[in-house]
């Protein structure tokens, strides 16, 4: 048997298509392409919403008209033609009486093969999932559990029209309409996504998850998530997401706001899985996300992402440090691999006092890719005592990637304490040849030392999820040697 | 249980091995010693395949089967063991973590199950007490802050996980108090068995007042130029190489 070597492992790895590249034909209804105000209003009509909404989102379009796509990312893809993307598209035929059984068995089908059928959820995972196929929720379950501890877990465009005063009093507040242009625009032409309110000195009993899945050829998603957290209560909030695969680029621009009142808890997890493009680097997902959450006194939040997927990426999870004593956290492992570029971090803005915050950044680029962890940490003028400590490292694969570290650091508070480490680090051969010494070939020698690198961010995840993790990190490096 | 035979290996465009000629059979102990530079480590490395070495003529054959074309780690899974003179760093994996995914690629190469938690943790048990291994340093990241003892205890821990047919120690001793050489010597001693073989590799005759050898062989400029029993390592401490050099050129 001759040697099997990395290159043989390359070539071999290079056929493999990603693993979740399938396309389910299910009919869809899909507005014309193309934005204008008549698209807006015809989207908020199709769902049904109160005039208020409309009006928003009329607001969020002016402004967005306005405004221009952001430069400053350390990232290059060719711009989207947002005049040639269908802004509504969702499945025929949704009854918000039926039962599963009554759902779409191709549907059914896909989330099989995503091995996340609902059935199987409800079973064995204790999870409630809100599941988001393209544009409209097709099947909520747990709801009635979670009724019983006055928690609200529905879709957004339910929750409008079942919840108003709620919806109106917090929409926009963390993240505003001009807040910056993939925020207005998703604010004008969002077409679902999740609402949830945990009431006073409530704790979920449950991890609350959400499965999001573009599906339908050139459509744009635009999600839009809104949890409040009222006063002392705890939810742990897990987004997951796996697209099919596709040539032209698909524009994902989500806003989530995160609001915890006084002396309240937000964990939010997400493992994103968006097709990143193939080997080549044509294709894949332009994921350009604003996430936020507002602390209040003794309040904490705390973002953790897993980032293996999509093209071009542009995140920054942040935590506005409102209340005294509020804590703010950040995890995050981002993977790049192939032509992939991700531009990810934080920012927490101290504003109150005694306010802390953690951020640990894990970034690993492999093939030809770059990775940029962006970072800001301010501590405004009141906020006495703040602290942070920040820890960027980065693990690099071969001669051909990058990884870039921009952190920003602002305090106009004589007591601040920050700390910044940051450490690079390049994945040996000695390293590998010692792993294959003891009988563990270079694939899983790679999925060790990746784990290993990630763990602390990885122990941050609820279990289900860092199982995903763990086999997403995996199936991301295959092939990376360098 | 291993037979080189003529073995020359090269890295880049420079011959470092030489027409090396060893035998090694069940039960036997050999040290091989020499002067820096003499090749000595990478006759460890070509043993256990790591690939920067190209082996341009001769052959290594492991029970007679010839292992020259086999990768590293399949060479492992036939019961090669290499204890490395510069144990790597793994941060975050502990070496639990680390033995365990070893021990089960191994397992899974040879078409088995993985081992059931409950044996493994046995085994890791009476593993460790034979070694004097605190049970706090199995939680460690591998080698990560580990102090040399701690680095080659750590190595031979794996040894006695891991059960080789054939187990290279490479410098086991460089970097060890006294302490530590004799916990060591005492594990490989205790691992010992006529099933097994062990090559030793030292600069130093020290190490071989533990691990006694039944034969020693100098190494010098590629070749082995010299074997004997163990009265050579005492002969090479009072000596030098020196007189070996002026006897292989005279």
């Amino acid at each position: 048997m001759s040697k099997y070597t990395e290159d043989d492992l390359r070539e071999e790895l290079k056929t493999k298509e990603y693993e979740y590249g399938f396309f389910t034909d299910i009919k869809s209804e899909t507005f014309p392409i193309g934005l204008n105000e008549d698209i807006v209003k015809a989207i908020s009509k199709k769902k049904d919403e109160p005039q208020w909404m409309t009006d928003w989102r009329l607001e969020a379009f002016k402004a967005w008209k306005e405004m221009t796509e952001p430069e400053w990312a350390n990232v290059h893809y060719k711009k989207p033609d947002f005049q040639s993307i269908a802004y509504y598209s969702a499945p025929v035929a949704i009854d918000p009486n039926k039962t599963l059984d009554d759902v779409d068995p191709d549907l059914l089908a896909m989330y099989k093969k995503l091995g996340i059928s609902v059935d199987e959820q409800k079973k064995m995972n204790n999870v409630a999932m809100d599941i988001v196929v393209d544009s409209v929720s097709v099947a909520t379950t747990f709801k009635k559990t979670l009724a019983e501890k006055g928690i609200i877990f529905m879709s957004i465009s339910e929750a409008i029209k079942e919840h108003p005063e709620l919806v109106k009093k917090y929409i926009g507040t963390i993240v505003p309409i001009k807040d910056n242009f993939y925020a207005a625009l998703n604010s004008a032409v969002f077409s679902d996504g999740s609402f949830c309110y945990i009431p006073k000195g409530v704790k979920c009993p449950m991890e609350l998850s959400t499965y999001f899945r573009i599906n339908q050829g050139g459509t744009g998603q635009f999600e839009r998530t809104l949890l409040v957290a009222d006063e002392g209560s705890y939810v742990s909030y897990l987004e997951g997401c796996t697209a099919p695969s596709r040539d032209e680029n698909q524009l994902h621009a989500a806003v989530v706001e995160l609001i915890a009142l006084d002396d309240a808890e937000i964990k939010y997890s997400t493992v994103q899985n968006w097709y990143p493009g193939n080997s080549e680097g044509k294709g894949g997902v332009y994921n350009f996300v604003t996430k936020r959450g507002l602390c209040e006194k003794n309040a904490k939040i705390s973002w953790t992402q897993v980032e293996t997927g999509s093209a071009v990426t542009w995140k920054y999870p942040s935590c506005i440090l409102k209340g005294d004593n509020s804590v703010g956290e950040f995890y995050s492992i981002a993977v790049t691999n192939n032509y992939q570029q991700a531009d990810t971090g934080t920012k927490m803005i101290h504003l109150g006092k005694n306010t802390k915050s953690t951020i640990i950044s894990k970034g690993v680029s492999a093939g030809k890719s770059q990775n940029s962890y962006r970072g800001l940490v301010q501590i405004g003028p009141r906020a006495d005592n703040a602290r942070n400590f920040s820890q960027c490292d980065s693990l690099l694969m071969g001669n051909d990637c990058g990884a870039h570290t921009f952190p920003y650091i602002e305090a106009k508070n004589k007591t601040a304490k920050i700390e910044h480490e940051a450490t690079t680090s390049k994945i040996g051969e000695d390293q590998i040849f010692y792993c294959n010494q003891r009988g563990i070939d270079t694939e899983k020698a790679i999925a060790l030392i990746v784990n290993g690198f990630s763990k602390e961010v990885l122990n941050k995840l609820p279990m289900e999820f860092a199982v995903e993790a763990r086999k997403l990190l995996e199936i991301s490096l295959e092939g990376s040697v360098g | 249980m291993l037979k080189i035979n003529n073995l020359h290996a090269s890295i880049g465009d420079k011959a470092i091995l030489k027409g090396i000629n060893l035998e090694v059979k069940p039960g036997e102990v050999h040290a091989i010693m020499g002067p820096n530079g003499s090749g000595k480590s990478t006759l460890a490395s070509v043993i256990a395949g790591k690939e920067e070495y190209e082996v341009t003529e001769g052959s290594i054959l492991l029970e007679n089967e010839d292992i020259e074309e086999l990768a590293a780690e399949e060479r492992a899974h036939k019961g090669v063991f290499l204890s490395f003179q510069y144990p790597v760093e793994i941060p975050g994996v502990s070496v639990t973590n680390f033995i365990k995914t070893a021990i089960n690629a191994t397992r899974k190469a040879k078409g088995l199950d993985d081992m059931p938690a409950k044996d493994m943790l046995k085994m890791i048990r009476d593993k460790s007490e034979l070694l004097e291994i605190d049970r706090k340093f199995l939680s460690r990241s591998l080698n990560e802050g580990f102090s040399g003892g701690e680095k080659k205890r750590n190595e031979i821990f794996q040894m006695a996980m891991l059960e080789p047919k054939l187990a290279i120690l490479d410098e086991t001793d460089s970097g060890l108090d006294i302490d530590a050489l004799r916990i060591v010597s005492n594990g490989v001693n205790k691992l010992k068995s006529k099933d097994n073989a062990v090559i030793v590799i030292t600069h130093y005759q020290r190490l071989l007042d533990y691990i006694v050898p039944d034969f020693v062989h100098v190494l010098l400029n590629g070749k082995i130029v010299k074997s004997g029993g163990k009265e050579l390592a005492h002969e090479l401490e009072a000596k030098g190489y020196d007189w070996i050099k002026e006897e292989v050129n005279a």
